[in-house]
């Protein structure tokens, strides 16, 4: 609007392409509609909402709003008031805060045929995708042309290098099969805040690692109720295609909280 | 939004008028949720979505009328039971807020 003195959008699609946290805040409703400000994590908010307290209070409430990821109106007054008895009487302005975040990340362990399908899903969905398996021959761009890095190495480097980025809204997915692979990375997982971490294999292989991830030390009810194991939900699926869709299945699933029935077979709202 | 950046800039590029229709707020049952977009340009060309389909056609319409007409921002609800002006049903029953504004900043 003509209270931006410089233009907001070259710099707002510069960071969302940069995967810069971003916040863009709009005046929806109340004086100066339309306005428009940009509040990224230590730098400075660009642009005004029309006054300066309450782009100061905004900016600040945006920033949290960034850095969980959530996007929604919230209600000041006109100089940014947000205590209930201050809002008494006074015209509300309601802005919309959209909080851009970087993508969730997925690591595949395990550079195999289901891993490409997984990885394809898992793009779908808007993952940045990270394929992981010590196996030169196999860890190839060529093989995953769809994953933004394939990386040869053992999982305990990865996660020691980039496991604390992990946060509820990663997924760690272990497809190797192979306890010499399957068991660094489940320890190295465990000690993430990651959201998901699933292994595959049949229930026989998971009671035999559930006896090594015990000789490494991994025997808590809470580090074991974490894994997904065997991975996925149970829709029948047999390729590598349908096992990819059973397995974002679930971690959709064990995000929202739900079951995962049939929508017929429930009742209840659909979205929320 | 990220998915229209590249659209939003051939057209910018070409020196065409944009519009982006946001979704704000949900009431009730919603087949986007807030913050999924779709931009218009002033010849009618549409990208993105806002909604499962059911109300794209209107918010075309009210785009490419606040480019043409006064180019305010405007706040526009659809939903079912809505007695409005904007009777456009939504099939999962619900309400959807959507802002309406001239990609001006």
């Amino acid at each position: 609007m003509s209270l931006q003195p410089v233009s907001l959008y070259p710099i707002f699609a510069e960071r969302v392409r940069s995967n810069i946290p971003v916040a863009l805040v709009t005046v929806i409703d109340g004086p100066h509609v339309g306005a428009t400000m940009l509040v990224s994590p230590s730098t400075d908010a660009v642009g005004t909402l029309g006054n300066s307290e309450l782009d100061r209070v905004v900016a600040r409430d945006a920033l949290g709003e960034v850095e969980a990821g959530r996007t929604g109106v919230r209600h000041y007054g006109p100089q940014g008031q947000t205590t209930p008895e201050d809002l008494v009487d006074t015209p509300t302005v309601r802005v919309f805060i959209e909080a851009f975040s970087p993508p969730p990340t997925m690591w595949i362990f395990g550079a195999v045929d289901f891993t490409a399908a997984l990885a394809k899903v898992a793009k779908v969905l808007g993952y940045y995708v990270v394929v992981c398996d010590a196996r030169e021959v196999f860890a190839t761009r060529r093989r995953f042309p769809m994953a933004d890095e394939v990386l040869v190495s053992w999982p305990a480097p990865l996660f020691t290098q980039r496991g604390a980025a992990l946060t509820s809204r990663d997924a760690v997915c272990i497809l190797t099969h192979d306890p010499k692979f399957d068991v660094p990375a489940v320890q190295g997982a465990s000690a993430t805040n990651v959201g998901y971490i699933g292994v595959m294999g049949s229930r026989k292989t998971h009671a035999k690692r559930l006896e090594r991830l015990a000789e490494v030390g991994i025997t808590s009810t809470d580090q074991l109720a974490r894994l997904m194991s065997p991975i996925g939900l149970d829709i029948g699926a047999r390729t590598p295609e349908e096992t990819a869709i059973s397995i974002v299945g679930e971690i959709i699933a064990r995000r929202t909280g739900r079951g995962a029935p049939s929508l017929r077979d429930s009742d209840g709202p659909i979205h929320k | 939004m990220r998915e229209l950046l590249n659209d939003i800039e051939r057209w910018q590029q070409a020196g065409k008028q944009i519009a982006v229709a946001r979704v704000v707020d949900i009431e009730g049952s919603g087949p986007r949720d807030p913050g999924a977009a779709m931009a218009v340009n002033e010849d009618g060309e549409v990208v993105g979505s806002v909604s499962g389909g059911c109300v794209e056609g209107a918010v075309v319409a009210e785009a490419l009328e606040i480019l043409r007409g006064d180019k305010q921002p405007r706040l526009v609800k659809f939903g079912y039971s809505d007695d409005e002006a904007f009777a456009v049903g939504l099939t999962c029953g619900g309400i959807i807020h959507l802002f309406i504004a001239p990609l001006t900043w």
